[in-house]
């Protein structure tokens, strides 16, 4: 397999289902002059036209909502929009249209959209431009959330997120664009489980999307101590992969979360709910997790870094976990 | 020069005062742009080089207590509306020493001191917050007056229009301010909008508005006089489209695919510091001498600025969770 970026695999899988479906189009701000804000489209424009490859103006609202709309008649949109910290404002289409059109039309309307977007911080963006909120929407029924962590992923996550009949958000965070990686096979990928990306028998680390590097390297850290963990990438935001969080701690019987949103009301809150709700008894320590500070992400690197999860924060919550 | 020079007094002193203010902008942005390079400022850096003339004119027409509300595009407009450079280096650099204590950056200059509200990084977030300051003027019965500068790619949002709706309904005491440069981002205007005549879409709000060329400070200088004059008058809002255009990368990070040199180049033909110091010369107004006196007297600022950031300190981590609410609630 050769290796590819995250952007140039995720490049690829847009291209790729353009090639294949003729309603396949994508729209978003500065995706074809400009060439993406992440130079995920970079080209595109190029070779497939103004009409698939459609510069909205800044109407994050309206160009959502057409998307939607499209995709209710028969296209198969890909929405990008810039990051997660500008969908508050098609919030409303996303929220009151795309998740709930079935339902309230009585299974009439389906909305077979895809919406990316950027999350994450870590590059002195400061308050407005470096928060998670996938969380967020893993909260809304109709809605199927993926956070695509490796390069494989970012290239496979595409294909079966277009054929799905249900709007699909993917989250792509922005520090993940320039890894490299083994491109994967896209036909293996699914986008309903989770996934081990390292076996142990300690204790579990779940995670997703920009943690799992930092979750991978603690492993590595606390494997040079004797304590072997194993990293659980959860993949799928929503709906959650009961079966494999549950199978890891039986495993394990110990676990920590990883995840770059807030702490309160987070989707680490749900995961440990689920864990004691399903799991309590196959508990041998209580649960633990690493998240961000309760804070708005501040711009003085010092301070952004202490407040977002570290590779550092979570051998310490592993090693209060298993008491060494 | 156009403009109406019986509402602006061109004096020499005049004329040095606002070739020293676009100078001083342009130094500082440069400054800001080798600093970039140096790793000092980091994140997003969003330069008005270019750009200059809008906001030296706008802000001749302002009182000191008047708000003004900005982008991510601000530094400027921040250095105009009295906040020190020192403490607007200072937040570039992270230190808490910075006009917002090091949490905001290049994006977020606050200083409420000068009423200046930021530092909007969401296209079209600060409209909004510039009616409801101009709200809260007229609910508290005082004469002042809140300027909002935006670019024109806010004007797609939809906050644009219920903005524009609400100060015009509710008669608020704002003046919009869009910089037209042409381009979001990479979207040039006649990609964004079907109407690409900016200032007609103030009408349909029945809000009085003026394009100008915002090349010419003189110009810009005039308009906002008059549509200030105009808000006093009458309490209701006003609005001015400036025409003008941004010199460098839309931030640090864009390679410019979207336009030719060629266009930039052209204007920087007229732009508008040259503009100004031709025609100052050529009226007798300026000489060489008082450039190069301008100039030391700006160097010296800046020197000092970024010496004052660079022995600024970094707020400790064990306060991490500031300023998220407040420290004492009654
Ligand atoms: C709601 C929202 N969408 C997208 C962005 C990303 N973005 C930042 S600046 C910008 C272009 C804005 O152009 P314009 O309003 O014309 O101002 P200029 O940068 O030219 O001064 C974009 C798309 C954002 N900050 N906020």
């Amino acid at each position: 397999m050769t290796d590819l970026t995250y952007r140039e695999a995720m490049r690829g899988a847009i291209r790729t289902a353009m090639q294949e479906d003729e309603r396949v189009f994508l729209m978003g701000e500065d995706v074809g002059h400009y060439g993406g804000c992440y130079a995920v489209t970079k080209g595109l424009l190029e070779e497939f036209g103004p009409q698939r490859i459609r510069d909205t103006p800044l109407s994050e609202s309206a160009f959502t909502g057409a998307g939607i709309g499209a995709a209710m008649n028969g296209v198969r949109p890909i929405v990008e929009i810039m990051t997660c910290n500008f969908s508050l404002l098609a919030l409303d289409q996303i929220m009151n249209n795309a998740a709930t059109m079935r339902h309230m039309s009585g299974g009439q309307v389906t909305v077979p959209i895809v919406i990316r977007m950027a999350t994450g911080g870590g590059r002195q963006l400061a308050a407005q431009h470096s928060h998670s909120l996938e969380g967020w929407y893993a909260h809304i029924p109709g809605l199927r959330v993926l956070a695509p962590a490796t390069v494989e992923d970012a290239g496979g996550m595409l294909g079966p997120a277009l054929a799905d009949p249900d709007p699909v958000l993917i989250f792509e965070n922005a520090l993940l664009y320039n890894e490299t990686g083994p491109a994967g096979d896209p036909g293996s990928v699914d986008i309903d489980h989770a996934a081990i990306r390292r076996e142990g028998s300690d204790i579990s680390l779940i995670t997703y999307g920009g943690s799992l590097g930092k979750t991978l390297a603690a492993a590595g850290q606390l494997a040079g101590d004797g304590i072997d963990a194993e990293v659980l990438d959860l993949r799928v935001l929503r709906p959650l992969d009961d079966d494999a969080i549950l199978a890891t701690l039986a495993k394990t019987r110990r676990c920590v979360i990883v995840d770059e949103g807030w702490r309160s009301g987070s989707l680490s809150a749900e995961i440990m709910a689920r864990i004691v709700e399903q799991g309590f008894w196959t508990l041998d320590a209580p649960l633990a997790r690493v998240c961000s500070e309760e804070v708005p992400i501040p711009y003085a690197a010092h301070l952004e870094e202490a407040a977002l999860p570290s590779a550092e924060k979570i051998v310490t919550a592993a090693r209060t976990v298993l008491g060494r | 020069m156009s403009g109406n020079p019986a509402k602006v007094r061109l004096s020499r002193e005049h004329c040095r005062t606002l070739l020293h203010q676009m100078l001083r902008i342009r130094r500082f942005e440069e400054k800001c742009a080798e600093l970039y390079t140096q790793e000092k400022i980091r994140g997003f850096l969003h330069l008005y080089i270019g750009e200059e003339a809008v906001a030296v004119g706008v802000m001749q027409a302002l009182a000191p207590e008047d708000a003004v509300v900005a982008t991510y595009r601000e530094h400027g407009h921040a250095l105009m509306k009295g906040v020190p450079a020192d403490t607007i280096m200072a937040e570039m650099f992270g230190k808490q020493e910075g006009c917002s204590g090091g949490r905001g950056g290049s994006m977020h200059l606050f200083d409420t001191e000068h009423r200046f509200y930021g530092g909007n990084a969401i296209v079209a977030g600060g409209l909004p917050i510039a009616a409801g300051l101009a709200l809260a003027d007229t609910l508290a019965d005082r004469s002042r007056i809140t300027t909002c500068f935006f670019g024109e790619g806010a004007v797609a949002e939809g906050e644009f229009h219920e903005a524009l709706n609400l100060a015009a309904l509710w008669q608020l005491p704002v003046l919009f301010v869009c910089e037209n440069n042409l381009y979001a981002m990479g979207t040039a205007l006649d990609l964004s909008e079907s109407q690409t005549d900016i200032s007609a879409k103030a009408a349909c709000y029945d809000i009085a508005s003026e394009a100008v060329d915002g090349m010419d400070v003189v110009a810009v200088e005039v308009a906002a006089r008059r549509a200030v004059a105009a808000i006093h008058e009458t309490g209701r809002p006003r609005f001015l489209e400036c025409r003008t255009y941004r010199f460098r990368a839309h931030s640090m990070y864009d390679p410019q695919l979207y336009r030719a040199k060629e266009e930039v180049e052209a204007w920087k033909e007229r732009g508008p510091i040259r503009r100004f110091k031709t025609w100052a010369f050529e009226a007798g107004e300026l000489r060489e001498s008082d450039v190069a006196e301008i100039e030391a007297e700006i160097a010296r600022e800046i020197d000092q600025a970024v010496a004052f950031a660079q022995d600024g300190t970094w707020e400790p981590v064990a306060d991490l969770t500031r300023h998220v609410g407040a420290e004492r609630r009654p």
